[in-house]
């Protein structure tokens, strides 16, 4: 969810940011031999003590080895002596599957036997940061893309040194050795497990360089492979964060500011306190400078039946009280003022152009809404703080952790936690639940309950709790010819900046735009446009939404562009391909793929049914819609979707599947009644899904998807199927009404058949 | 003192009478697999079933269950239950989580309906989407979740 990140400008400044006060004390305390004792003792390993694996160079010589902390396998991999092979990801699974994806790529190169490997999540451990990026961070597709390379040379690294102790143990030369399904080969019929050789293993060197297999010889990478958390979350074993049970411990609701940053005038908390189980309620400092009251008690119901009884006095006079309504009159005015530029183009021809466009777009707020409400532990002791969270940004919520508790970042443990979803709501600059909790924590410590709290947001805080997908105006003027060719395009975007204010900000905000604010504009087109970009700053806290920017200039593009092609009597798919010419040739295979696999154009569809098609390029993997809808009692049905997708090569193919198929529901979840956030008079109108809707069973429509072949490196798949499925399904409608859907969520008022 | 009959087990809790019997699960007798979604009953992730029948614990006051039998999703998919055990098999063929959050609620709407339809009988689409239609998935399973209930009932024939 961070896409166009200068990288060689990321790590050093975010580093500066967050490690600034860590110190190599602790690691250096650590003698080696008391580091070989305590990982020999769980075999080839550092997953233990993970921290360790940055002074881990090589277990020859530690000071002859040039390997970073992400390069060192002890840190990621762990094979007990019974053969059990551990893979330790540097990312969240929130659902996206690198709990298996990451692990497949590591097992590979490791060759190891494929039913006996595990996966764990990582922590705020230095080995786990992204190896491009340099900070620990899952967003913007970029688990497997980053990771290929790292985690296969770290599965190479880790057989090398399970073959130098086979060839020790043999005395043969390594030459002599193969490796096959988590055994090692030898002359005469010698055979050893990777079980049998793992502590051995420990002691060998790590080597600086590994070769890797050829792409043709890969057995595991590729393959359609279950997941391996496919069993315990079909049984109710899986832990999330919400489950995390520790000795003692309490749970925490909050009361927040009806306005972001609204501060209490009053709190009366005797009735409160009256109730069997409120064990404390305690006035913390929350997100954007407000005030809340958090109610401690024995778990969650007393805790909210608390909430729910206290009288509370807010002042909300000092803040900005944002009304929608209001704003989209604002941002009308706005888009007809000049602004900073994104493109530009000469515009001279709009006003000789044989035919014009003229559109105007809105999006609403959208809220993440993911299924396990944001919930984090915080157990302090002195000098020390854990946090068991599911955290896309351990590392920059560790760091925040540490400030707000006057530790050091050293001094906090982040325990990624399994997560119920997040959609980008898990990385947050400001780390706003994560702080809050520690808030709590911190002042129920001081009035002496030394116990762990998990703090608990209900679903009402979290769709009125903010960080949204900013509201949107795109406006559009476009001139072109009898044959669709575009003379000049004039388009004004005005929305919030999500990262304005944050620390991102210097690396997104270039000439006052924000690059994921117009991201997936007019490229891959030839289009001349004028790009003009208006931020507002508004009391609304914002957020990347999977897709980021996508999720509005797809559906802008792609519908426009759908308007021309139906203006001048052309087809869809061969007009896009015209403007694709050969410079696009993964939009050319993907939406060719869409259109063979749907029999566009060729199969007949049912009376009052309609085709629509797009193709968007986002997070640097293709996907091309090709669908089927209809109108049914004045609202858009959707029936049909097939994908054509271009991800390079694939790790997992069930898992892409899985991606495509979830991110384009959440396409449709745009489209849908229910699917927007306002706000009156500053308080947000929504509390729950019985008013923000999501789409259920039966909104989903029939779904193939096709991949086209490919052996180049793998580029992300958690986010590009969302685009595209929006304005796919709104050009099919447009093509039995007659007329573009411009405003989401759909009308359910149309007219036509 | 509350008796209630979990997983065919007589438990007693000391809880308030209104409780919601999804807490008692999760924060009391420290049965997790049930999830907290929405607490208003429209997203499906805390079903359990009180005798056979799948209902929202989130709004079922524990004081109400008195004298029935309440089954988890850990009772429903640990091989006692052959329906259960059906549904589960069929999620892990198709590989349906995501996730995972909503997935309990899931199957435990799904050995519901399939043990609600006439011994043999096979489901129409139709019919597996409104059976499911009370149960949230944000991540998008949809597709596989009918998959994996239609081979559940074939499984079952």
């Amino acid at each position: 969810m961070l896409p166009n990140i200068d990288y060689s400008e990321m790590p050093r400044a975010l580093q500066h940011l967050m490690l600034r006060e860590q110190s190599d004390a602790e690691v250096a305390t650590f003698s080696r031999r008391q580091f070989l004792k305590l990982a020999g003792s769980v075999g080839l390993t550092l997953g233990a003590f993970p921290h360790l694996a940055s002074a881990q160079t090589n277990a020859a010589d530690p000071a002859s080895s040039s390997l970073k902390p992400t390069q060192q396998p002890l840190a990621f991999v762990h094979i007990a002596a019974s053969g059990e092979v551990t893979v330790t990801i540097n990312r969240l699974d929130f659902g996206q599957g690198v709990l298996t994806a990451l692990p497949m790529i590591l097992a590979e190169e490791l060759d190891a036997d494929w039913g006996l490997v595990r996966s764990q999540h990582g922590s705020n451990d230095p080995a786990y940061v992204d190896p491009m990026f340099g900070i620990h961070l899952t967003g913007g597709s970029n688990s497997v893309k980053n990771s290929f390379v790292q985690y296969r040379e770290l599965g190479a690294r880790a057989r090398a040194m399970l073959l130098g102790a086979a060839a020790a143990r043999w005395k043969v030369d390594v030459s002599a050795l193969h490796t096959q399904a988590g055994m090692v080969l030898g002359p005469d019929g010698r055979k050893a497990s990777y079980g049998e050789l793992a502590e051995a293993a420990m002691a060998q060197p790590v080597p600086d360089t590994v070769v890797l297999k050829d792409a043709k010889d890969f057995r595991i990478i590729g393959h359609p492979t279950t997941r391996l958390d496919a069993r315990v979350k079909s049984s109710g074993q899986q832990v999330f964060g919400i489950d995390v049970q520790l000795p003692g411990q309490l749970t925490a609701v909050v009361a927040h500011p009806p306005v972001f940053g609204a501060r209490l005038a009053s709190v009366d908390d005797s009735a409160a306190l009256a109730i069997k189980g409120v064990k404390a309620v305690l006035r913390i400092p929350v997100d954007r400078g407000g005030e809340g009251v958090a109610v401690v008690a024995e778990g969650y119901w007393p805790a909210k039946q608390g909430r729910d009884v206290l009288k509370l006095a807010w002042s909300t006079a000092a803040v900005e009280k944002v009304d929608s309504e209001r704003m989209l009159t604002q941002y009308r005015e706005l888009a007809a003022r000049p602004g900073p530029r994104r493109f530009d183009a000469d515009m001279a021809p709009l006003a000789s152009a044989p035919h014009r466009l003229e559109a105007e777009f809105v999006f609403p707020y959208l809220a993440h809404a993911p299924m396990e409400p944001l919930n984090c532990t915080v157990r302090l002791a002195d000098g020390l703080a854990e946090l068991w969270v599911g955290t896309q940004c351990p590392g920059l919520d560790g760091a925040a952790a540490a400030r707000v508790l006057g530790l050091k970042p050293e001094q906090v443990k982040m325990h990624v936690q399994m997560t119920g979803g997040g959609f980008g709501r898990r990385f947050v600059s400001t780390s706003d639940y994560v702080l809050e909790a520690c808030e709590i924590a911190k002042a129920a410590r001081a009035v002496g309950l030394n116990v762990p709290v998990r703090l608990l947001w209900s679903r009402e805080d979290d769709i009125k709790g903010g960080y949204y997908r900013p509201m949107h105006l795109h406006r559009a003027h476009i001139g072109f010819d009898a044959q669709g060719n575009v003379l000049a395009w004039d388009h004004v975007i005005v929305g919030q900046s999500i990262t304005a204010g944050s620390v991102f900000e210097q690396f997104q905000v270039k000439n006052g735009i924000d690059g994921t604010a117009t991201e997936g504009m007019r490229d891959p087109y030839p289009l001349p446009m004028r790009l003009t970009v208006h931020h507002p700053k508004l009391n609304v806290p914002v957020l990347w939404w999977r897709s980021v920017g996508s999720t509005h200039t797809a559906y802008v593009m792609e519908t426009l562009l759908d308007d021309i092609a139906r203006a001048t009597q052309q087809d869809p798919v061969a007009y896009r391909m015209r403007l694709f010419g050969d410079r696009h040739p993964r939009h050319r295979a993907a939406l060719q793929l869409a259109v063979d696999k749907s029999g566009y154009g060729k199969k007949n569809l049912p009376s009052g049914q309609a085709w629509g098609v797009a193709v968007h390029e986002s997070f640097d993997s293709v996907v091309a819609y090709v669908v089927e809808a209809s109108v049914q009692q004045g609202s858009p049905v959707l029936h049909r979707v097939t994908a054509g997708v271009h991800c390079n090569l694939v790790v997992n193919p069930r898992t892409v599947e899985a991606q495509v198929q979830g991110a384009a529901l959440m396409g449709l979840s745009m489209c849908l009644p229910g699917a927007a956030i306002t706000l009156k008079d500053g308080v947000v109108e929504q509390s729950n899904f019985g008013d923000f809707m999501v789409p259920r069973i039966t909104d989903m429509p029939l779904f193939e998807v096709h991949v086209v072949p490919s052996a180049e490196p793998p580029t992300g798949m958690g986010e590009p199927g969302l685009p595209p499925l929006a304005p796919a399904f709104a050009n099919a409608i447009a093509r039995l009404t007659g007329k573009s859907l411009r405003q989401l969520p759909f009308d359910t008022r149309l007219s036509g058949s | 003192m509350i008796t209630l009959n979990v997983n065919g087990k007589d438990v007693q809790v000391d809880v308030a009478p209104d409780t919601p019997l999804l807490w008692v699960l999760r924060d009391t007798l420290q049965l997790g697999g049930t999830k907290y979604g929405c607490g208003t009953a429209v997203c499906g992730a805390c079903t359990v079933h009180l005798d056979g029948e799948a209902i929202r614990s989130c709004i079922t006051p524990v004081s109400t269950v008195h004298g029935k039998k309440v089954s988890t999703i850990e009772a429903t998919t640990d091989g006692s239950d052959p329906v259960g055990a059906a549904v589960h098999a069929a999620w892990v063929k198709h590989d349906v989580v995501q996730c995972g959050y909503c997935q309990s609620g899931q199957i435990m709407s799904a050995t519901a309906f399939l043990k609600s339809l006439p011994r043999g009988k096979q489901p129409s689409a139709t019919e597996i989407d409104s059976a499911m239609a009370g149960n949230i998935c944000r991540c998008g399973t949809y597709v596989r979740i009918r998959a994996a209930v239609a081979d559940a009932a074939q499984t079952l024939a």
